[in-house]
């Protein structure tokens, strides 16, 4: 079972990579892009069979390691 | 007086941590990230900076789910000092034994140059030997040292005074300036500057060493 962890800065915590990102957009005239924010995919193999119990041992590794809850929060995806 | 500095693959600070320790008079242990225990009769556990684990997924992240970090938070539980600089400053705030987190430089560059701090509170073993309102000149040198917490946390962190360090010129958009925080109880001091490295007339001034000697010369009075 595979399972795809999404995190993201919370709203409200400054990100200047994604600032630096639109910047780099506008001066290739990209135009429009009103707001850029940059994230982390992380994918995991799993060999859990049960949906449920993925899920749930995949948010416990959240909490614990692959996101810092104090800025960041994330999205978790099984297939 | 028994000093602990911790190492991990990628720490380059420990050694310079250790002279420190060492010219303020403790007697110093280096600790491995793999052991499980930190030596019997430690005072105080130093987590040096560097790159802890390449500062892979967020610096210090890894670090602060190792063997030896349990036992520094342990050590921290039964009322250890423990003192943090740079990539250690990262390590506790992902350890939890302090509040909050350091981001990215605002302006996303490295920055290695000495800055002008002000000494915030002299009420702390590590900032005993300073004035209140003190400025000092410390080395930086991090790309990630922004500091960040939750408006209330940051509150609590100024009404309780547990704010160390403040930048003057604020270099990488920190917020209120935070340079270096404490404890609760004020036995943990995790701070991006680097007073290792102001420890020794040859490195230009010794106002880092002052740090050391207070913390020191407090516990050997303890």
């Amino acid at each position: 079972m595979k399972a795809r962890v999404h995190v993201m800065l919370k709203n409200g915590v400054l990100d200047p990579q994604g600032e630096a990102v639109r910047h780099a957009l506008g001066s290739l005239g990209f135009d429009g892009v009103e707001g850029v924010r940059q994230g982390k995919v992380i994918e995991l193999d799993l060999t859990e069979t049960d949906k449920d119990k993925a899920e749930a041992r995949v948010k416990d590794m959240c909490e614990k390691l692959l996101a810092n809850t104090v800025i960041e929060s994330y999205s978790v995806e099984i297939a | 007086m028994h000093a602990a500095v911790v190492v991990f693959p990628g720490s380059n600070c420990d050694r310079d941590m250790k002279v420190a320790f060492e010219d303020a008079g403790a007697k110093v242990s280096m600790v491995w990230h793999k052991d499980t225990e930190i030596p019997a009769g430690v005072d105080v556990v130093g987590v040096p900076g560097g790159f802890s684990f390449g500062d892979y997924l967020r610096c210090g992240a890894i670090a602060a789910n190792s063997p030896i970090c349990r036992a520094v938070k342990s050590h921290a539980d039964r009322g250890g000092y423990v003192l943090g600089i740079c990539n250690g400053f990262q390590v506790l705030c992902e350890t939890g034994l302090l509040p909050g987190t350091l981001l990215r430089n605002a302006k996303l560059k490295y920055i290695c140059k000495a800055i002008d701090l002000k000494v915030e509170t002299s009420e702390s073993a590590y900032t005993s030997g300073y004035a209140e309102g003190d400025a000092i000149t410390i080395p930086i040198a991090h790309h990630d040292g922004n500091f960040f917490a939750d408006p209330d946390t940051l509150a609590g962190l100024e009404s309780d005074r547990r704010v160390a360090f403040r930048y003057v010129d604020n270099p990488n958009g920190s917020l209120n300036d935070i340079a270096g925080i404490l404890s609760e109880n004020r036995r943990v001091l995790g701070m991006m500057p680097h007073p290792e490295r102001m420890a020794d007339p040859v490195h230009g001034n010794t106002e880092g060493r002052v740090l050391f000697d207070s913390l020191i010369g407090s516990l050997q009075t303890a």
